[in-house]
């Protein structure tokens, strides 16, 4: 039982701050998973995928952290249906590679495939489609689960045990371990998209835009510059996208309509010193990027060009210097837009630089309690640590929630208890599901600590 | 739990009505409500801290602590831990005394070296065990200039504050491998009480400053500070002054 012995570890999220330590243990199989909850000790037992969550989720200092990458076979793929059965070590990346050359479409990517399966349901992801599709966790049919007592269930989204299958999308890892799931995907004739991109030279039309039609588009999002400043504060890249379909595709695409090609050209050595992110540099980040993309309507754009710009560079998050960073995101109702504008003027008077600020517009939320998307504006600015920006952000918590906004948990690092108490108003109800099944407290993470979940 | 920007929840104070201590809290609790520890001798001084603490939001415990009483540290550090974890411990208790009374009076020289050195060690290895056992922490050390090269004026305390530094110093190295950051922080001339009536060294301090100067180091992770920080190159070069000479400096 070699796999299960555990092994000492600093474990830090993708934003490489408040780093901690625990014994990390690498089940091969649904037992050893069993087996390592029901070994547990006082400091408790959490799972960990990839560890592309920004701050303290799949950490759990003096306790056990489950690696579990060692879960990853995909069972079966029932392609007329469109259902894969997996389990939870798998990545969206493999099952990308998988799916696709059977027409097979992942509904829901975020910003990178680097992400478990299980990763996907705790943290209930969301994409540039979420405004059609929806959060992961809507397209989950079933998954099975390890709970604290060391029992096995299989949970569906309707059926005895909903509750509990809502208070796992999205309940980050805190009422069990999900070892196994079944997935919806959708189909499509190609790999490619039909690519709108437009520059927009300000906020107010950035936003006009995405509310008047984004419904035409199955895949939104927009990038905006956070440096410059004056008339065209908030200038940004609108793109917006379908699914190509085979009459789209050039003779030569046609050739292989489902090639996946997601090269990985370099990995970010870790020599980054700290500061390396400054208005400076900033500002030539936003302008570069600005300009690298003219407005052009109906482009041919393969799945890294378009959805995973970032997985080009490995380990990206080193740039950043070993201080760290973090990204900030949360979303505000529709009708509250106005408070865009004004997180972008309070980081911009702060002189702090944020350099990859995505806005989208969400559309329906889902069923489970601590699910992040709900209908509106949500914002992700990324920003280096430094003096101030804890500040900073206190000051942006204040007009978030004000407004009724929350945050999202799985980019998360530094917000306070009653942040969350006051951006999930549903967070006792999801409480209760949870002592209901681990009244011991088994499953335990450093942000359950922080944020006071448990 | 430490955040992301190194915002502690909880703090423990080893010596409860410590200026520096206290101004130290009081730095981190900005406007987080922190759950604070105050581990101090039960009288008026000790209340008065908790009502200063209070006042700034914070949820404060006191735990009785006696620096001589060795036997009883261990209990007072579990009893600190019993909430919940301690994200930072401020190991700020300290005598200064006569120096003069100290190097001609025994029973003064021990009582300086119980409480700086003895008492420092022997709750750092209490603490050291519990923040290994919770996988994290940050344990911060209040040293002294004063330890780094003794002077006719000040040599008893300047022992004992070597041998602490030198204790604390160690255990960054022991501690680092179990998620556990130690600061040694040297401060020079601070005005507080315990140095009221005395003349003020060169680059003399306030304990808000030598405050701001221990929230940074934690927040950054930085296990050796000096503040004000311009003593790490005033001190590096005393050092090395010969004794002729360093015995006619006005320090």
């Amino acid at each position: 039982m070699t796999s299960t012995a555990g092994e000492t570890r600093t474990l830090h999220g993708w934003g490489r701050t408040a780093p901690t330590i625990a014994t990390v243990v690498t089940p091969r199989a649904p037992e050893e998973v069993a087996a390592a909850v029901t070994a547990a000790g006082s400091r408790g037992i959490i799972a960990r995928g990839l560890g592309r969550s920004y701050g303290d989720p799949a950490q759990n200092a003096g306790g056990t952290v489950l690696d579990m990458t060692g879960l990853s076979t995909i069972h079966s793929i029932d392609v007329d249906n469109g259902i894969v059965d997996l389990d939870a070590g798998v990545s969206l990346d493999t099952l990308m590679r998988r799916a696709l050359p059977f027409g097979l479409w992942i509904p829901v990517l975020p910003g990178t495939r680097q992400v478990t399966i299980g990763g996907a349901i705790g943290a209930d992801i969301h994409g540039k489609a979420h405004h059609v599709v929806g959060s992961f966790g809507n397209h989950v049919v079933s998954m099975t689960i390890v709970l604290a007592d060391g029992s096995v269930r299989e949970l569906t989204p309707e059926g005895p045990e909903e509750e509990l299958f809502w208070a796992t999308v999205g309940g980050m890892g805190l009422t069990g371990v999900v070892v196994r799931a079944k997935l919806r995907l959708h189909p499509v004739e190609t790999a490619y998209f039909k690519v709108d991109t437009e520059q927009i030279d300000n906020l107010d039309d950035l936003m006009r835009r995405q509310t008047e039609d984004d419904e035409r588009y199955a895949e939104s999002v927009s990038w905006f510059d956070a440096v410059t400043t004056g008339d065209h504060f908030g200038r940004g890249l609108l793109t917006r996208a379908n699914h190509a379909t085979l009459a789209d595709l050039s003779p030569k695409q046609r050739r292989d309509p489902l090639k996946f090609d997601a090269p990985q050209l370099l990995t970010v050595p870790d020599v980054f010193p700290p500061g390396m992110l400054n208005k400076l540099t900033g500002k030539l980040f936003s302008e570069v990027w600005y300009r690298k993309s003219p407005t052009r309507l109906g482009a041919i754009q393969n799945i890294t060009q378009f959805l995973h710009p970032l997985d080009i560079a490995g380990e990206w998050n080193r740039g950043y210097g070993p201080r760290g960073f973090l990204q900030y995101q949360f979303v505000v109702p529709e009708d509250r837009g106005d408070v865009i504008r004004t997180v972008l003027s309070l980081v911009t008077e702060a002189g702090q630089v944020s350099a990859l600020n995505v806005l989208k517009r969400f559309g329906e939320g889902n069923r489970a309690p601590l699910s992040f998307p709900k209908p509106g504006w949500t914002l992700c600015l990324d920003i280096p640590i430094g003096r101030g920006l804890g500040e900073l952000c206190d000051e942006l918590d204040r007009v978030v929630l004000a407004a009724g906004g929350r945050h999202y948990l799985a980019k998360e690092s530094r917000t306070t208890p009653e942040a969350i108490r006051r951006g999930y108003p549903r967070l006792d109800e999801w409480r209760k599901v949870r002592a209901a099944v681990d009244p011991e407290g088994v499953f335990a993470s450093d942000m359950a600590r922080r944020l006071e979940l448990i | 739990m430490m955040d992301a920007v190194g915002n502690p929840q909880s703090i423990l104070l080893l010596g409860g009505t410590s200026e520096i201590g206290l101004a130290t809290v009081e730095a981190f609790a900005g406007d987080r409500p922190l759950r604070v520890v105050l581990a101090g001798r039960s009288g008026t001084r000790l209340d008065a801290a908790r009502s200063r603490l209070e006042a700034k939001g914070c949820a404060v415990e006191l735990v009785d602590f006696e620096a001589q009483a060795f036997d009883t540290h261990a209990a007072v550090v579990d009893k600190a831990f019993a909430a919940g974890d301690v994200d930072v411990a401020i190991v700020a208790f300290g005598l200064l005394g006569d120096n003069e009374e100290a190097w001609t009076d025994a029973a003064k020289a021990v009582e300086l070296a119980q409480v700086n050195y003895t008492a420092a060690v022997s709750v750092g290895v209490s603490v050291g065990d519990r923040m290994k056992a919770q996988g994290h922490g940050a344990l911060v050390a209040l040293s002294s200039v004063a330890g780094e090269r003794a002077r006719r004026s000040n040599f008893v305390y300047g022992s004992t504050k070597a041998g602490l530094d030198a204790f604390y110093t160690g255990l960054t190295e022991a501690l680092r491998p179990s998620g556990v950051v130690v600061t040694v922080v040297r401060p020079g001339f601070v005005h507080t009480k315990m140095t009221e009536g005395l003349n003020p060294a060169p680059l003399s301090t306030t304990p808000e400053a030598v405050a701001d100067v221990i929230v940074h180091a934690v927040r950054t992770r930085t296990e050796q500070v000096w503040a004000p920080a311009p003593l790490r190159f005033v001190m590096s070069a005393l050092r090395h002054v010969p004794r002729p000479i360093f015995r006619r400096l006005p320090v």
